[in-house]
Protein backbone atom coordinates (compact mmCIF):
# COMPACT_ATOMS: atom_id res chain seq x y z
CA UNK A 1 0.00 0.00 0.00
CA UNK A 2 2.74 2.50 -0.33
CA UNK A 3 0.64 3.77 -3.81
CA UNK A 4 -0.70 6.83 -3.03
CA UNK A 5 -4.63 6.32 -3.75
CA UNK A 6 -5.70 9.54 -4.48
CA UNK A 7 -4.23 12.91 -5.63
CA UNK A 8 -5.63 14.66 -2.42
CA UNK A 9 -1.88 14.78 -0.95
CA UNK A 10 -2.20 18.70 -2.02
CA UNK A 11 0.11 21.22 0.63
CA UNK A 12 -2.82 22.21 2.39
CA UNK A 13 -4.25 19.05 3.46
CA UNK A 14 -0.75 17.92 4.46
CA UNK A 15 0.05 21.11 6.91
CA UNK A 16 -3.65 20.27 8.27
CA UNK A 17 -2.59 16.61 9.30
CA UNK A 18 0.64 17.91 10.73
CA UNK A 19 -1.31 20.88 12.46
CA UNK A 20 -3.48 18.33 14.01
CA UNK A 21 0.09 16.40 14.49
CA UNK A 22 1.26 19.45 16.84
CA UNK A 23 -1.96 19.81 18.53
CA UNK A 24 -1.71 16.42 20.11
CA UNK A 25 1.83 17.00 21.18
CA UNK A 26 1.19 20.51 22.38
CA UNK A 27 -0.28 20.29 25.74
CA UNK A 28 2.43 17.40 26.82
CA UNK A 29 5.33 20.13 25.43
CA UNK A 30 3.75 22.63 27.26
CA UNK A 31 4.05 20.77 30.56
CA UNK A 32 7.75 20.75 29.91
CA UNK A 33 9.04 24.17 30.93
CA UNK A 34 6.44 25.12 33.69
CA UNK A 35 8.58 22.16 35.51
CA UNK A 36 11.61 24.09 35.79
CA UNK A 37 10.64 27.18 36.74
CA UNK A 38 12.14 28.84 40.08
CA UNK A 39 8.75 30.06 41.58
CA UNK A 40 6.25 28.37 43.77
CA UNK A 41 3.47 28.80 41.50
CA UNK A 42 2.74 27.84 37.89
CA UNK A 43 5.12 30.29 35.47
CA UNK A 44 7.46 30.04 32.92
CA UNK A 45 11.39 30.00 34.05
CA UNK A 46 12.39 33.39 31.94
CA UNK A 47 15.99 31.92 31.83
CA UNK A 48 16.31 31.09 35.57
CA UNK A 49 15.54 27.27 35.04
CA UNK A 50 15.47 25.20 38.52
CA UNK A 51 15.25 21.78 39.61
CA UNK A 52 13.54 22.63 43.20
CA UNK A 53 10.17 20.74 41.83
CA UNK A 54 12.30 17.55 41.42
CA UNK A 55 13.98 17.76 44.45
CA UNK A 56 10.71 18.61 46.30
CA UNK A 57 9.01 15.60 44.72
CA UNK A 58 11.53 13.37 45.91
CA UNK A 59 11.63 14.45 49.27
CA UNK A 60 8.19 15.29 49.78
CA UNK A 61 6.84 12.15 51.98
CA UNK A 62 3.01 12.58 50.85
CA UNK A 63 4.02 11.93 47.34
CA UNK A 64 6.72 9.08 47.72
CA UNK A 65 3.70 7.14 49.73
CA UNK A 66 1.08 7.89 46.79
CA UNK A 67 4.56 6.35 44.14
CA UNK A 68 4.45 3.81 46.52
CA UNK A 69 1.00 3.17 47.27
CA UNK A 70 0.37 3.42 43.01
CA UNK A 71 3.33 0.52 42.89
CA UNK A 72 2.02 -1.52 45.35
CA UNK A 73 -2.11 -1.55 43.80
CA UNK A 74 -0.33 -1.53 40.01
CA UNK A 75 1.62 -4.63 40.80
CA UNK A 76 -0.90 -6.41 42.63
CA UNK A 77 -3.97 -5.75 40.41
CA UNK A 78 -1.86 -5.99 36.82
CA UNK A 79 -0.70 -9.87 38.54
CA UNK A 80 -4.33 -10.88 39.56
CA UNK A 81 -5.61 -9.50 35.99
CA UNK A 82 -3.18 -11.56 33.98
CA UNK A 83 -3.86 -15.18 36.17
CA UNK A 84 -7.55 -14.65 35.92
CA UNK A 85 -7.81 -13.33 32.05
CA UNK A 86 -4.99 -16.36 31.12
CA UNK A 87 -7.77 -18.85 33.36
CA UNK A 88 -10.36 -17.46 31.49
CA UNK A 89 -8.56 -17.70 27.73
CA UNK A 90 -7.10 -20.66 28.15
CA UNK A 91 -10.76 -22.66 30.01
CA UNK A 92 -12.65 -21.33 26.64
CA UNK A 93 -10.18 -22.35 24.66
CA UNK A 94 -10.06 -26.28 25.66
CA UNK A 95 -13.46 -26.52 26.52
CA UNK A 96 -15.17 -23.92 23.99
CA UNK A 97 -18.95 -23.76 25.30
CA UNK A 98 -21.82 -23.10 23.29
CA UNK A 99 -22.53 -20.53 25.61
CA UNK A 100 -18.96 -18.74 25.16
CA UNK A 101 -20.22 -15.88 23.92
CA UNK A 102 -22.16 -14.59 26.92
CA UNK A 103 -19.09 -15.47 29.25
CA UNK A 104 -16.80 -13.12 26.90
CA UNK A 105 -19.58 -10.69 27.03
CA UNK A 106 -19.96 -10.70 30.52
CA UNK A 107 -15.85 -10.64 31.20
CA UNK A 108 -15.93 -7.44 29.08
CA UNK A 109 -18.84 -6.07 30.46
CA UNK A 110 -16.69 -3.32 33.17
CA UNK A 111 -15.16 -1.79 29.73
CA UNK A 112 -17.91 -1.07 27.95
CA UNK A 113 -19.62 0.57 30.45
CA UNK A 114 -18.78 4.04 31.25
CA UNK A 115 -16.43 4.78 33.68
CA UNK A 116 -18.55 6.70 36.18
CA UNK A 117 -21.49 4.11 36.33
CA UNK A 118 -18.65 1.32 37.06
CA UNK A 119 -17.95 3.59 39.39
CA UNK A 120 -21.15 3.92 41.32
CA UNK A 121 -21.04 -0.04 40.83
CA UNK A 122 -18.30 -0.43 42.89
CA UNK A 123 -18.64 2.46 45.33
CA UNK A 124 -22.37 0.55 46.04
CA UNK A 125 -20.60 -3.00 46.21
CA UNK A 126 -17.54 -1.16 48.80
CA UNK A 127 -19.49 0.37 50.82
CA UNK A 128 -21.84 -2.41 51.28
CA UNK A 129 -18.78 -4.80 52.55
CA UNK A 130 -16.77 -2.02 54.02
CA UNK A 131 -14.06 -1.91 51.35
CA UNK A 132 -14.04 1.87 51.01
CA UNK A 133 -10.35 3.17 51.05
CA UNK A 134 -8.24 0.12 51.93
CA UNK A 135 -5.66 -1.78 49.54
CA UNK A 136 -7.81 -4.72 49.08
CA UNK A 137 -10.75 -2.67 47.98
CA UNK A 138 -8.53 -0.77 45.84
CA UNK A 139 -6.89 -3.71 44.35
CA UNK A 140 -10.49 -5.77 43.60
CA UNK A 141 -11.67 -2.24 41.65
CA UNK A 142 -8.50 -2.06 39.61
CA UNK A 143 -8.31 -5.63 39.06
CA UNK A 144 -12.39 -4.96 37.17
CA UNK A 145 -10.96 -2.18 35.57
CA UNK A 146 -8.41 -3.63 33.89
CA UNK A 147 -8.80 -7.21 33.11
CA UNK A 148 -11.50 -7.41 30.73
CA UNK A 149 -8.64 -5.67 28.65
CA UNK A 150 -6.04 -8.36 29.50
CA UNK A 151 -8.81 -10.56 28.52
CA UNK A 152 -8.83 -9.15 25.13
CA UNK A 153 -5.01 -9.69 24.82
CA UNK A 154 -5.41 -13.42 26.00
CA UNK A 155 -8.02 -14.42 23.79
CA UNK A 156 -6.24 -12.99 20.61
CA UNK A 157 -3.06 -15.30 21.82
CA UNK A 158 -5.33 -18.08 22.13
CA UNK A 159 -7.18 -17.41 19.01
CA UNK A 160 -4.01 -18.05 17.32
CA UNK A 161 -2.92 -21.05 18.73
CA UNK A 162 -3.18 -24.49 17.26
CA UNK A 163 -5.76 -26.58 18.59
CA UNK A 164 -3.65 -29.91 17.64
CA UNK A 165 -0.88 -28.64 19.70
CA UNK A 166 -3.40 -30.17 22.72
CA UNK A 167 -4.60 -33.29 20.50
CA UNK A 168 -0.66 -34.04 20.32
CA UNK A 169 0.36 -33.37 23.76
CA UNK A 170 -2.32 -35.77 25.06
CA UNK A 171 -1.98 -38.55 22.18
CA UNK A 172 1.97 -38.50 23.45
CA UNK A 173 0.26 -39.12 27.14
CA UNK A 174 0.45 -36.14 29.15
CA UNK A 175 -2.12 -35.25 31.49
CA UNK A 176 -4.29 -32.61 31.07
CA UNK A 177 -2.39 -30.40 33.47
CA UNK A 178 0.94 -31.62 31.88
CA UNK A 179 -0.42 -30.34 28.30
CA UNK A 180 -1.95 -27.47 30.07
CA UNK A 181 1.04 -25.95 31.92
CA UNK A 182 4.17 -27.50 29.75
CA UNK A 183 2.86 -27.39 26.73
CA UNK A 184 0.22 -24.78 26.39
CA UNK A 185 1.24 -22.08 28.62
CA UNK A 186 4.88 -21.54 26.82
CA UNK A 187 3.08 -20.80 23.73
CA UNK A 188 1.18 -17.78 25.57
CA UNK A 189 4.35 -16.63 27.04
CA UNK A 190 4.28 -13.09 24.73
CA UNK A 191 0.33 -13.08 25.39
CA UNK A 192 0.91 -13.18 29.02
CA UNK A 193 3.18 -10.29 29.14
CA UNK A 194 1.49 -8.85 26.92
CA UNK A 195 -1.55 -8.68 29.08
CA UNK A 196 0.48 -8.29 32.43
CA UNK A 197 1.97 -5.24 30.87
CA UNK A 198 -0.95 -3.28 29.52
CA UNK A 199 -2.92 -3.91 32.93
CA UNK A 200 0.26 -2.49 34.39
CA UNK A 201 0.01 0.84 33.34
CA UNK A 202 -3.85 0.92 33.19
CA UNK A 203 -3.83 -0.04 36.80
CA UNK A 204 -1.06 2.55 37.07
CA UNK A 205 -2.89 5.48 35.51
CA UNK A 206 -6.60 4.45 36.92
CA UNK A 207 -8.44 7.59 38.07
CA UNK A 208 -12.02 7.70 36.97
CA UNK A 209 -13.51 5.03 39.89
CA UNK A 210 -10.23 5.54 42.23
CA UNK A 211 -11.61 8.89 42.96
CA UNK A 212 -14.89 7.01 44.08
CA UNK A 213 -13.36 4.23 46.39
CA UNK A 214 -10.25 5.62 48.05
CA UNK A 215 -9.05 9.01 49.03
CA UNK A 216 -7.53 9.10 52.82
CA UNK A 217 -5.70 6.09 53.60
CA UNK A 218 -4.44 4.66 50.39
CA UNK A 219 -4.09 7.82 48.15
CA UNK A 220 -2.51 6.99 44.42
CA UNK A 221 -0.30 8.63 42.44
CA UNK A 222 -3.25 10.21 40.03
CA UNK A 223 -5.38 10.78 42.77
CA UNK A 224 -2.95 13.03 44.40
CA UNK A 225 -2.53 14.88 40.84
CA UNK A 226 -6.20 15.38 40.78
CA UNK A 227 -6.37 16.65 43.99
CA UNK A 228 -3.55 19.03 43.31
CA UNK A 229 -5.58 20.06 40.21
CA UNK A 230 -8.34 20.66 42.28
CA UNK A 231 -7.44 22.34 45.20
CA UNK A 232 -4.56 23.92 44.53
CA UNK A 233 -2.08 23.60 41.41
CA UNK A 234 1.35 23.60 42.22
CA UNK A 235 4.28 23.36 39.64
CA UNK A 236 5.40 19.78 41.57
CA UNK A 237 2.51 18.30 39.56
CA UNK A 238 4.61 19.50 36.23
CA UNK A 239 7.75 17.78 37.73
CA UNK A 240 5.59 14.80 38.15
CA UNK A 241 3.90 14.77 35.06
CA UNK A 242 7.01 15.48 32.92
CA UNK A 243 8.58 11.89 34.71
CA UNK A 244 5.40 10.30 34.19
CA UNK A 245 5.79 10.99 30.27
CA UNK A 246 9.66 10.21 29.83
CA UNK A 247 8.58 6.99 31.89
CA UNK A 248 5.72 6.45 29.37
CA UNK A 249 7.53 7.24 26.53
CA UNK A 250 10.44 4.55 27.51
CA UNK A 251 7.97 2.16 28.13
CA UNK A 252 6.45 2.45 24.72
CA UNK A 253 10.14 2.18 22.85
CA UNK A 254 11.05 -0.88 25.19
CA UNK A 255 7.26 -2.67 24.03
CA UNK A 256 7.96 -1.66 20.76
CA UNK A 257 11.59 -3.34 20.49
CA UNK A 258 10.17 -6.06 22.71
CA UNK A 259 7.14 -6.94 19.50
CA UNK A 260 10.32 -6.35 17.25
CA UNK A 261 12.47 -8.72 18.22
CA UNK A 262 9.45 -11.51 19.05
CA UNK A 263 7.94 -10.88 15.69
CA UNK A 264 12.19 -11.79 14.27
CA UNK A 265 12.79 -14.82 16.36
CA UNK A 266 8.78 -16.21 16.24
CA UNK A 267 8.11 -18.51 13.15
CA UNK B 1 -21.88 -34.48 35.62
CA UNK B 2 -19.49 -34.36 38.60
CA UNK B 3 -16.49 -36.03 36.13
CA UNK B 4 -17.42 -33.08 33.44
CA UNK B 5 -15.76 -30.32 36.17
CA UNK B 6 -12.61 -30.62 35.05
CA UNK B 7 -9.67 -28.00 35.64
CA UNK B 8 -10.66 -25.89 32.44
CA UNK B 9 -13.77 -25.66 32.93
CA UNK B 10 -12.90 -24.52 36.89
CA UNK B 11 -10.41 -21.96 35.41
CA UNK B 12 -13.11 -20.34 32.82
CA UNK B 13 -15.94 -19.98 35.38
CA UNK B 14 -13.58 -17.82 37.75
CA UNK B 15 -13.33 -14.75 35.91
CA UNK B 16 -17.26 -14.65 35.23
CA UNK B 17 -18.16 -15.72 38.73
CA UNK B 18 -16.06 -13.23 39.90
CA UNK B 19 -17.32 -10.35 37.82
CA UNK B 20 -20.83 -12.03 38.59
CA UNK B 21 -20.09 -11.60 42.35
CA UNK B 22 -18.40 -7.70 42.12
CA UNK B 23 -19.86 -6.31 39.30
CA UNK B 24 -23.51 -7.52 37.68
CA UNK B 25 -25.24 -8.10 41.40
CA UNK B 26 -23.61 -4.52 42.71
CA UNK B 27 -25.19 -3.17 39.48
CA UNK B 28 -28.38 -4.47 40.10
CA UNK B 29 -28.07 -2.71 43.92
CA UNK B 30 -27.67 0.01 42.15
CA UNK B 31 -30.83 0.05 40.56
CA UNK B 32 -32.08 -1.47 43.37
CA UNK B 33 -30.91 2.49 45.08
CA UNK B 34 -32.81 4.27 42.09
CA UNK B 35 -35.91 2.41 42.83
CA UNK B 36 -35.90 3.23 47.06
CA UNK B 37 -34.52 5.95 47.82
CA UNK B 38 -35.49 7.87 49.14
CA UNK B 39 -38.72 6.18 48.99
CA UNK B 40 -39.65 2.90 46.71
CA UNK B 41 -41.31 4.56 43.34
CA UNK B 42 -39.80 5.74 39.89
CA UNK B 43 -39.48 9.13 41.88
CA UNK B 44 -35.75 9.78 40.68
CA UNK B 45 -36.65 8.72 37.22
CA UNK B 46 -39.56 11.57 37.17
CA UNK B 47 -37.28 13.78 38.37
CA UNK B 48 -34.52 13.00 35.84
CA UNK B 49 -36.88 13.99 33.40
CA UNK B 50 -38.13 16.93 35.04
CA UNK B 51 -36.10 18.63 37.39
CA UNK B 52 -34.91 22.15 35.17
CA UNK B 53 -30.87 21.39 36.82
CA UNK B 54 -31.00 18.13 35.55
CA UNK B 55 -32.44 19.05 32.46
CA UNK B 56 -30.10 21.43 31.43
CA UNK B 57 -26.85 19.68 32.59
CA UNK B 58 -28.15 16.76 30.05
CA UNK B 59 -28.86 19.56 27.76
CA UNK B 60 -25.44 20.95 27.76
CA UNK B 61 -23.70 17.00 27.73
CA UNK B 62 -25.48 16.19 24.72
CA UNK B 63 -24.32 19.45 23.13
CA UNK B 64 -21.02 19.24 24.25
CA UNK B 65 -20.94 15.51 22.91
CA UNK B 66 -22.43 15.85 19.59
CA UNK B 67 -19.65 19.10 19.14
CA UNK B 68 -16.58 16.98 20.51
CA UNK B 69 -17.36 13.70 18.52
CA UNK B 70 -17.68 15.86 15.15
CA UNK B 71 -14.40 17.44 16.00
CA UNK B 72 -12.85 14.35 17.13
CA UNK B 73 -13.73 12.27 14.27
CA UNK B 74 -12.83 15.06 11.44
CA UNK B 75 -9.30 15.36 12.65
CA UNK B 76 -9.05 11.33 13.28
CA UNK B 77 -10.09 10.90 9.85
CA UNK B 78 -7.11 13.63 8.69
CA UNK B 79 -4.58 11.77 10.87
CA UNK B 80 -5.76 8.68 9.82
CA UNK B 81 -5.42 9.31 6.04
CA UNK B 82 -1.98 11.00 6.36
CA UNK B 83 -1.08 8.06 8.79
CA UNK B 84 -2.35 4.91 6.37
CA UNK B 85 -1.64 6.81 2.82
CA UNK B 86 1.73 9.63 3.96
CA UNK B 87 4.90 9.04 2.93
CA UNK B 88 7.30 7.00 5.47
CA UNK B 89 8.64 10.21 7.23
CA UNK B 90 4.63 11.54 7.88
CA UNK B 91 3.90 7.89 8.62
CA UNK B 92 5.93 7.69 11.77
CA UNK B 93 5.35 11.30 12.69
CA UNK B 94 1.71 10.35 12.85
CA UNK B 95 2.21 7.18 14.43
CA UNK B 96 3.92 9.65 17.07
CA UNK B 97 1.16 11.68 17.78
CA UNK B 98 -1.50 9.36 17.97
CA UNK B 99 0.41 7.18 20.32
CA UNK B 100 2.11 9.23 22.49
CA UNK B 101 -0.76 11.36 24.17
CA UNK B 102 -2.77 7.87 23.60
CA UNK B 103 -0.35 6.26 26.49
CA UNK B 104 0.02 9.22 28.19
CA UNK B 105 -2.35 9.51 31.45
CA UNK B 106 -5.69 11.57 30.90
CA UNK B 107 -4.78 13.72 34.03
CA UNK B 108 -1.20 15.44 32.75
CA UNK B 109 -3.13 15.75 29.42
CA UNK B 110 -5.71 17.69 30.99
CA UNK B 111 -2.85 19.63 33.01
CA UNK B 112 -1.12 20.54 29.84
CA UNK B 113 -4.41 22.59 28.19
CA UNK B 114 -4.70 24.50 31.61
CA UNK B 115 -0.70 25.43 31.45
CA UNK B 116 -1.41 26.73 27.85
CA UNK B 117 -6.02 28.40 28.44
CA UNK B 118 -5.09 29.64 31.95
CA UNK B 119 -5.38 33.73 32.18
CA UNK B 120 -1.79 33.71 33.32
CA UNK B 121 -0.82 30.68 30.81
CA UNK B 122 1.79 29.98 27.73
CA UNK B 123 -1.25 31.34 25.19
CA UNK B 124 -2.59 34.58 26.86
CA UNK B 125 0.92 35.37 27.56
CA UNK B 126 2.33 35.09 24.40
CA UNK B 127 -0.84 37.09 23.03
CA UNK B 128 -0.47 39.74 25.10
CA UNK B 129 3.37 40.40 24.59
CA UNK B 130 2.84 40.63 21.11
CA UNK B 131 -0.02 43.04 21.15
CA UNK B 132 -2.71 41.46 19.87
CA UNK B 133 -4.68 41.28 23.23
CA UNK B 134 -4.97 43.96 25.98
CA UNK B 135 -6.38 41.63 28.38
CA UNK B 136 -6.03 37.62 29.20
CA UNK B 137 -8.68 35.48 27.70
CA UNK B 138 -10.42 33.44 30.01
CA UNK B 139 -10.23 30.27 28.25
CA UNK B 140 -10.31 28.14 31.28
CA UNK B 141 -13.67 27.09 32.88
CA UNK B 142 -15.34 27.43 29.87
CA UNK B 143 -17.36 25.24 27.32
CA UNK B 144 -14.25 25.78 25.15
CA UNK B 145 -11.78 24.42 27.32
CA UNK B 146 -14.06 21.53 28.13
CA UNK B 147 -14.25 20.57 24.52
CA UNK B 148 -10.47 21.54 23.45
CA UNK B 149 -9.42 18.95 26.15
CA UNK B 150 -11.77 16.03 25.26
CA UNK B 151 -11.21 16.61 21.64
CA UNK B 152 -8.04 15.96 22.53
CA UNK B 153 -8.11 13.01 24.82
CA UNK B 154 -10.58 11.19 22.33
CA UNK B 155 -9.29 11.35 18.61
CA UNK B 156 -6.60 9.01 19.33
CA UNK B 157 -9.72 6.80 19.79
CA UNK B 158 -11.65 7.48 16.40
CA UNK B 159 -8.34 7.32 14.69
CA UNK B 160 -7.57 3.51 15.02
CA UNK B 161 -11.29 2.48 13.67
CA UNK B 162 -10.92 4.82 10.92
CA UNK B 163 -7.14 3.74 10.30
CA UNK B 164 -8.51 0.19 10.09
CA UNK B 165 -10.91 0.59 7.39
CA UNK B 166 -8.66 2.82 5.20
CA UNK B 167 -6.25 -0.13 5.45
CA UNK B 168 -8.53 -2.70 3.68
CA UNK B 169 -9.04 -0.64 1.18
CA UNK B 170 -8.39 -2.12 -2.15
CA UNK B 171 -6.12 0.34 -4.32
CA UNK B 172 -7.35 -0.39 -7.23
CA UNK B 173 -10.88 0.39 -7.27
CA UNK B 174 -9.27 3.93 -6.43
CA UNK B 175 -7.18 3.43 -9.54
CA UNK B 176 -9.74 2.27 -11.94
CA UNK B 177 -11.93 5.36 -10.54
CA UNK B 178 -9.05 7.42 -11.75
CA UNK B 179 -8.56 5.34 -14.56
CA UNK B 180 -11.80 6.07 -15.91
CA UNK B 181 -11.88 9.77 -15.48
CA UNK B 182 -12.56 11.07 -12.39
CA UNK B 183 -11.10 13.60 -10.94
CA UNK B 184 -9.53 13.10 -7.41
CA UNK B 185 -11.88 15.11 -6.00
CA UNK B 186 -14.89 13.01 -7.50
CA UNK B 187 -12.96 9.79 -6.19
CA UNK B 188 -12.76 10.95 -2.85
CA UNK B 189 -15.88 11.86 -2.36
CA UNK B 190 -17.44 9.13 -4.15
CA UNK B 191 -15.52 6.34 -3.89
CA UNK B 192 -12.87 6.63 -1.13
CA UNK B 193 -15.18 8.45 1.01
CA UNK B 194 -18.08 5.94 1.15
CA UNK B 195 -15.75 3.03 1.89
CA UNK B 196 -15.34 4.36 5.31
CA UNK B 197 -18.21 4.98 6.26
CA UNK B 198 -17.77 2.25 8.25
CA UNK B 199 -15.25 3.00 10.32
CA UNK B 200 -16.68 6.70 10.57
CA UNK B 201 -19.95 4.85 12.49
CA UNK B 202 -17.66 2.85 14.53
CA UNK B 203 -15.25 5.63 15.85
CA UNK B 204 -18.63 8.21 16.13
CA UNK B 205 -20.00 5.82 18.70
CA UNK B 206 -17.00 5.11 19.84
CA UNK B 207 -16.39 8.61 21.04
CA UNK B 208 -19.64 9.59 21.23
CA UNK B 209 -20.13 7.04 24.30
CA UNK B 210 -16.62 7.80 25.68
CA UNK B 211 -17.53 11.60 25.64
CA UNK B 212 -20.72 10.95 27.42
CA UNK B 213 -19.11 8.84 30.62
CA UNK B 214 -16.06 10.74 31.09
CA UNK B 215 -15.67 13.21 33.88
CA UNK B 216 -12.01 13.84 34.32
CA UNK B 217 -11.08 16.55 31.81
CA UNK B 218 -14.67 18.30 31.76
CA UNK B 219 -14.01 18.29 35.71
CA UNK B 220 -10.61 19.95 35.39
CA UNK B 221 -10.74 22.24 32.64
CA UNK B 222 -14.76 22.81 33.29
CA UNK B 223 -13.56 23.73 36.85
CA UNK B 224 -17.05 23.20 38.60
CA UNK B 225 -18.36 25.08 36.09
CA UNK B 226 -19.11 23.60 33.14
CA UNK B 227 -20.81 20.60 34.62
CA UNK B 228 -21.78 17.39 32.65
CA UNK B 229 -23.68 14.56 33.62
CA UNK B 230 -20.81 11.89 34.48
CA UNK B 231 -19.70 15.25 37.07
CA UNK B 232 -23.01 15.65 37.96
CA UNK B 233 -23.21 11.87 38.72
CA UNK B 234 -19.99 12.08 41.34
CA UNK B 235 -21.61 15.16 42.89
CA UNK B 236 -24.79 13.38 43.41
CA UNK B 237 -23.27 10.81 45.09
CA UNK B 238 -20.29 12.59 46.88
CA UNK B 239 -21.16 15.72 47.54
CA UNK B 240 -25.40 16.07 48.17
CA UNK B 241 -25.34 12.31 49.23
CA UNK B 242 -28.20 11.82 46.54
CA UNK B 243 -27.58 8.41 46.28
CA UNK B 244 -30.87 7.27 44.69
CA UNK B 245 -30.72 10.37 42.44
CA UNK B 246 -27.33 9.65 41.29
CA UNK B 247 -28.08 5.52 40.63
CA UNK B 248 -31.12 6.74 38.69
CA UNK B 249 -28.94 9.05 36.67
CA UNK B 250 -26.35 6.05 35.90
CA UNK B 251 -28.69 3.91 35.02
CA UNK B 252 -29.59 6.36 32.64
CA UNK B 253 -26.55 6.96 30.82
CA UNK B 254 -26.32 2.83 30.81
CA UNK B 255 -29.48 3.17 28.74
CA UNK B 256 -28.08 5.08 26.35
CA UNK B 257 -24.76 3.53 26.39
CA UNK B 258 -26.45 0.37 25.65
CA UNK B 259 -28.36 1.30 22.82
CA UNK B 260 -25.60 3.04 21.10
CA UNK B 261 -24.05 -0.44 21.40
CA UNK B 262 -26.77 -1.77 20.03
CA UNK B 263 -26.46 0.52 16.97
CA UNK B 264 -23.06 -0.15 16.58
CA UNK B 265 -23.38 -4.00 16.41
CA UNK B 266 -25.96 -3.25 13.93
CA UNK B 267 -24.19 -1.05 11.73
CA UNK B 268 -21.27 -2.61 11.59
CA UNK B 269 -19.94 -5.55 12.25
CA UNK B 270 -17.08 -4.76 14.95
CA UNK B 271 -14.76 -8.46 14.37
CA UNK B 272 -14.15 -6.36 11.22
CA UNK B 273 -12.79 -3.48 12.87
CA UNK B 274 -10.14 -5.38 15.26
CA UNK B 275 -7.65 -6.21 12.33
Amino acid sequence: MTRKPLNLQSWLLKLAAVLTGVFMLMPLVAVIPVSFTPKRFLSLPKGDWSLRHYQALLTDEAWLASISDSVLVALASSVIATVLAAAFALGLWFRQPRYGGALVGLALLPMAVPPVVSAVIIYFLQARIGLIDTYAGLILTHVIMVTPFAVIVMLTATSRLDKSLELASRNLGASRMQTTFWVVLPNLKFGLFSAWFLSLVLSWEEIAVTLFVSGIDVITLPKRIWDGLRLNVDPIIAAVSVILMVLTTIAIVAKTLHEHRKGKSGS
Amino acid sequence: MAARLNIHTIAMWLLPALFLAVYLAPLLGVFGWSVSRPEPGAENYVRMLTDADALNIMLRTARVCILVTLTSVLLAYLLAYHWVFGSPARKLFMELCIFIPFWISVLIRAFGWVVILRNKGILNESLLSIGAIAEPLTLVRTEFSVILGMVHFLVPFAVFPIASVMRQIDSRVLLASRGMGASPGFTFWNVFLPLTVPGILASVIIVFVFALGFFITPAILGGGKIVMIAEYIYIQIFQTSNWGFGAALSIGVLAVVAAMAGLLFKVIRPERLVK
